[in-house]
């Protein structure tokens, strides 16, 4: 390491012939990962959400336990629109990726109306089990419920205001550089929610139904 | 004691009302007086001196990190007058009370006051305080122009500004928390505390909580992504990798206080049962939660204070630190360690006695890195030519003072020993031996250590070491009594004692206190006497101490642009690397230097989240929707503005480095 | 159909850093399987044990995380010099602590401070 013993004063600083495309490069790269390091701080708020729901998940209070309450074979329903909503995203990236600017708006308005028919499914749910009684103030139980799947459902709604956002912004600039990256942030994004919503469908519907 | 009718509600003024001043309290009549006063005059200076438009335009919509590393400092020193004010109300209150009086505060206000200066201290000091540093010193030492997201710098400071703001404002409108400084429910819950007091710690804590994790973001991806070429991670110097190790925490734990603390707003907001006695809430889970959270904030705390002496000690022993890997490695296995010991926060929870045996042990390990530390240190030292400036006064102090913490701490970890000290006077003093003998102590080192960087000129030596001495002794006149109190029994936040027994410990205790007011007082004295004689403390050379690490290579305060040409770097202790192969600072041929543009956007976000803080405290729905649609309209309107930097020109560059060119050469004709 | 075939700015250190059609596919079909096995399992009660159902869930839950992980969000070894795997093993880490560690401390709680009735009448017949 230190075998420089002939360095000049050349050698401790740096020359930035193609100054252009570096500095840009290096902005480019540290947000996605700024994003990403973002997402897996958003994961322990998910972590924290899932500790209390195994924690106090099983207090019903005297009130309905998930067998009374979760209707599976809408679950699976809200969980292919959401996984379709996934693969539509992958798709609009590679439209991206072919400098097709239509293509990549087409597959996210599509990816929005998976998001939104998803949304409308929990809302569907949530009224249903409200009318039901099982509020959100009827036990330990519900109240985690209710937190933990009602925090996913806003992290989805938010995803779909940036999606309608993002496409604005492609109508506007195109794509630039920058709305590429944005592209990919939304898409690490949206991704990032499925992954959550495969813990929430296994952890509190299916485990939630058979113990 | 009229207390203010928090059960009312009005559509237009959500819970305020005229009963809300606090004006049977005679002390905090007296402070509001003071600070409207005192604000009065500033105000009114800063607009005759017309320093709204400079303040505005060079400091406030700035996103140079270094000058929000300085705001960061300031607002934890004017935090720590606040904190510490609290802690000499306390001290008097306990004295007095203790040898036979009345006292002069009673319950309902000592309890606001003991809650007020634990969050302060730690949210609103401590925590500026260490991420000010990290700001201003860990780009300049990475070689680095700014941080990875400047403007998301600028909106976290202000919205750490944000939630001190919140927390001032209830000192004057309503009232604080009685729950201490962690609002363990069910005491924190709507049915025990139904005043707005725990609404304002909770949102003061979720909008500066919010400013703390987007800073820890940035931090991180600057280390990873914007060092110098050459500066790979085992050439970085020690208070960067703390630096990476306290930010990876404040990422993955601050997500944690967050959704804990929305939790129990829900308990209080919507009537849900997390935290509740009843219906299946459990508040034991939300001391779990917290402590989860609570431990590693510890760490957050110290670690870059660990990186802080392990800057000063090679600095001013003219030696490389001992065991540069061995510091990593023991920065790193802390980093871990610190999330696997927060029950003993608890141990008398009531958990069995294999849970209490785990953590108990896994706190006892993760004292022996921190040992390796202190080694460290003292092998650096050993036949160093030490220089007892004043950052080293401090950092002696630390050892000896943080080593006496640590083991009462260790004490502490055994789960029978905490079945007796669990909340007296012992665990008191102990948190505040490492907290004070390490944190603070280790700020005062850097602060004396990086203000010449900062501004151009020295702290004036003497007032330092008065500063040190009067914080020396009163730490230990203040605090080793409550480590015997402790062991007599006395618990902590009691207002009211029946037995005079105590008297004369608290009596001492008092007398430190007032020492550590004075170690503040001249402290303040010394910026002011540094400031009148910043001529004769001018450091022309921008190396004042014959440092090793980059930020020492640029003058004093750096450029904006912090550095002409990007450093390359070949080995640790970048800069005294340079010195030794007689580095020549280049004079021409600039380059254009890609800088960011200043924006206002992170001053009004904070200032609208402020409203809504405030409106959501007061039940003021409309005003707190209001403001919430405006925070996300005004930041969508954000994400439209493509035209975020700009190119320095070469002649600007040069003309500030042949500026310094010139003072170089006065300065070395001089000697 | 490939994106490699195309130069993408943001992460041309990493190669493919944003999949292809193929392995989009693979990826959204994998997990369409993951995702309907758990769900046939649970709602026509295949396996009559519900121990068993729930570990398979759990099992079958973490590979499509990990199917996901790899196929949509492109989490490679080599991806941003290796922090983003990094930072998941972190993460990843961390929930398991702070989900078992909860779960761990709150019902050893629970056992010790809310003896059950038989518990309490072991205690009461000690000699």
């Amino acid at each position: 390491m230190s075998t420089e013993s002939a360095l000049t004063s050349e050698d401790f600083y740096v020359r930035e012939t193609h100054h252009d495309d570096d500095g840009e490069h290096h902005h480019e790269t540290g947000t996605m990962l700024g994003f990403w390091i973002y997402l897996m701080s958003d994961c322990l708020i998910f972590g924290t959400l899932f500790a209390t729901y195994a924690v106090l998940g099983r207090n019903y209070a005297a009130g309905p336990s998930p067998a009374d309450l979760f209707e599976l074979d809408l679950i699976l329903i809200s969980t292919f629109l959401l996984l379709f909503s996934s693969i539509t995203y992958g798709f609009s990236v590679l439209r991206m990726d072919m400098g097709d600017l239509k293509g990549t708006q087409i597959w996210l308005i599509i990816t929005g109306l998976f998001g939104a028919g998803f949304l409308y499914m929990e809302v569907l749910e949530f009224s249903h089990l409200w009318h039901l009684g099982a509020t959100p103030m009827a036990s330990a139980f519900l109240s985690s419920f209710y937190t933990l799947v009602g925090t996913h459902g806003l992290h989805v709604l938010s995803g779909c205001i940036w999606l309608i956002v993002l496409l604005a912004q492609l109508q506007i600039h195109g794509l630039t550089h920058e709305n590429k990256r944005r592209v990919m942030c939304l898409s690490m994004f949206w991704h990032f929610l499925d992954l959550i919503w495969i813990g929430v469908f296994s952890f509190v519907y299916l485990a939630g139904v058979l113990v | 004691m009229a207390a203010a009718d928090y059960s009312r509600w009005d559509p237009v003024f959500g819970k305020l009302g005229w009963d809300i001043f606090p004006l049977n309290e005679p002390v905090v009549v007296a402070t509001f007086v003071g600070v409207a006063v005192g604000g009065t005059a500033l105000l009114a200076a800063l607009t005759y001196f017309r320093l709204w438009g400079y303040l505005w335009k060079e400091w406030f919509t700035s996103i140079d990190h270094k000058k929000i590393g300085i705001m960061y400092m300031v607002l934890a020193i004017v935090m720590l007058v606040r904190g510490f004010a609290d802690a000499l109300l306390m001290r008097i209150q306990q004295a007095w009370t203790a040898s036979g009086g009345a006292g002069y505060l009673d319950a309902h206000h000592y309890d606001q006051i003991f809650t007020a200066h634990g969050m302060i201290m730690i949210f609103f000091v401590a925590m500026p305080f260490v991420t000010g540093l990290m700001n201003f010193v860990m780009p300049l030492q990475i070689g680095a122009r700014d941080v990875a997201f400047p403007f998301l710098n600028n909106f976290s400071f202000w919205l750490t500004t944000s939630g001190a703001v919140l927390v001032m404002i209830s000192l004057f409108v309503g009232e604080f928390a009685t729950t201490g400084w962690l609002a363990y429910p069910p005491l924190s819950g709507i049915e025990f505390s139904p005043s707005v007091g725990v609404d304002y710690y909770i949102w003061a804590l979720q909008i500066a909580g919010i400013g703390t994790t987007l800073s820890g973001i940035n931090l991180v991806v600057t280390i990873v992504k914007v060092r110098a070429p050459g500066m790979t991670y085992m050439r970085m110097p020690v208070f960067c990798w703390t630096t990476l190790c306290t930010n990876i925490l404040i990422v993955a734990t601050f997500p944690i206080l967050t959704a804990t603390l929305a939790l129990l707003t829900l308990d209080r907001y919507a009537g849900t049962h997390f935290f509740t006695n009843d219906l299946g809430g459990s508040p034991m889970m939300y001391v779990n939660l917290i402590w989860i959270w609570g431990h590693p904030e510890v760490y957050i705390l110290t670690l870059p204070i660990f990186g802080v002496f392990s800057e000063v000690v090679p600095t001013f022993t003219g030696k490389r630190l001992f065991g540069y890997t061995s510091m990593v490695y023991a920065t790193a296995v802390i980093t871990i360690l610190s999330y696997i010991v927060w029950l003993h926060h608890f141990f008398t929870m009531g958990a069995g006695a294999d849970v209490n045996s785990f953590f108990g042990i896994t706190t006892m390990v993760i004292s022996i890195p921190t040992g390796a530390k202190i080694f460290n240190w003292l092998f650096t030292l050993y036949k160093g030519r030490i220089r007892f400036e004043v950052p080293m006064m401090w950092t002696i102090g630390f050892m000896l003072t943080f080593v006496i913490g640590g083991m009462t701490g260790v004490l502490l970890a055994v789960p029978p020993a905490d079945f007796v000290l669990h909340n007296s006077l012992f665990l008191v003093a102990h948190f505040h031996n490492v907290i004070i003998g390490g944190v603070v102590f280790g700020i005062f080192a850097a602060m004396t250590y990086w203000f010449p960087k900062a501004f151009g000129f020295r702290l004036a030596p003497f007032w330092g070491k008065v500063s040190f001495w009067c914080w020396l002794i009163g730490f230990y006149l203040a605090f080793m009594p409550l480590y015997v109190l402790g062991l007599m029994g006395v618990t902590r936040r009691l207002s009211q004692f029946e037995d005079t027994i105590y008297a004369g410990y608290f009596f001492v205790a008092l007398i430190g206190a007032l020492f550590i007011a004075a170690g503040i007082g001249a402290f303040l004295l010394q910026i002011f006497v540094s400031i009148r004689d910043r001529e004769a403390l001018k450091d022309t050379t921008g190396d004042p101490w014959n440092g090793r690490t980059l930020e020492w290579s640029t003058s004093s305060p750096p450029p904006y642009y912090n550095f002409a040409f990007t450093p390359r770097v070949h080995q640790i202790d970048a800069w005294w690397h340079m010195k030794a192969e007689g580095f020549k600072r280049p004079l021409e041929n600039f380059e254009p230097i890609h800088m960011p543009k200043y924006t206002s956007t992170g001053v009004i976000l904070s200032g609208i989240l402020t409203v809504m803080g405030f409106a959501l405290v007061w039940h003021i729905w409309w005003l707190a929707a209001v403001t919430f649609i405006i925070t996300i309209a005004y930041s969508i309107d954000h994400t439209f503005n493509y035209d975020r930097d700009y190119y320095v020109q070469p002649d600007e560059v040069a003309e500030i480095e042949g500026n310094r060119t010139k003072l170089l050469a006065a300065e070395g004709a001089a000697q | 159909m490939t994106a490699s075939a195309h130069s993408n700015h943001e992460d041309g250190h990493h190669g493919e850093g944003h999949g292809s059609f193929k392995s989009y596919m693979i990826g959204f079909v994998l997990s369409v399987v993951l995702t309907v096995i758990p769900f046939y399992l649970v709602m026509g009660d295949i396996l009559g044990n519900a121990i068993w159902t729930v570990a398979i869930v759990f099992a079958l839950g973490a590979t499509q995380m990990i199917v996901h992980i790899y196929y949509f969000l492109h989490v490679t070894s080599q991806a941003e010099e290796g922090w983003l795997a990094m930072s998941i093993g972190f993460t990843v880490l961390l929930v398991v602590i702070v989900m078992t560690g909860s779960i761990w401390v709150m019902f050893n709680l629970q056992e010790n401070m809310m003896p059950g009735h038989e518990q309490i009448e072991q205690i009461r017949s000690l000699p």
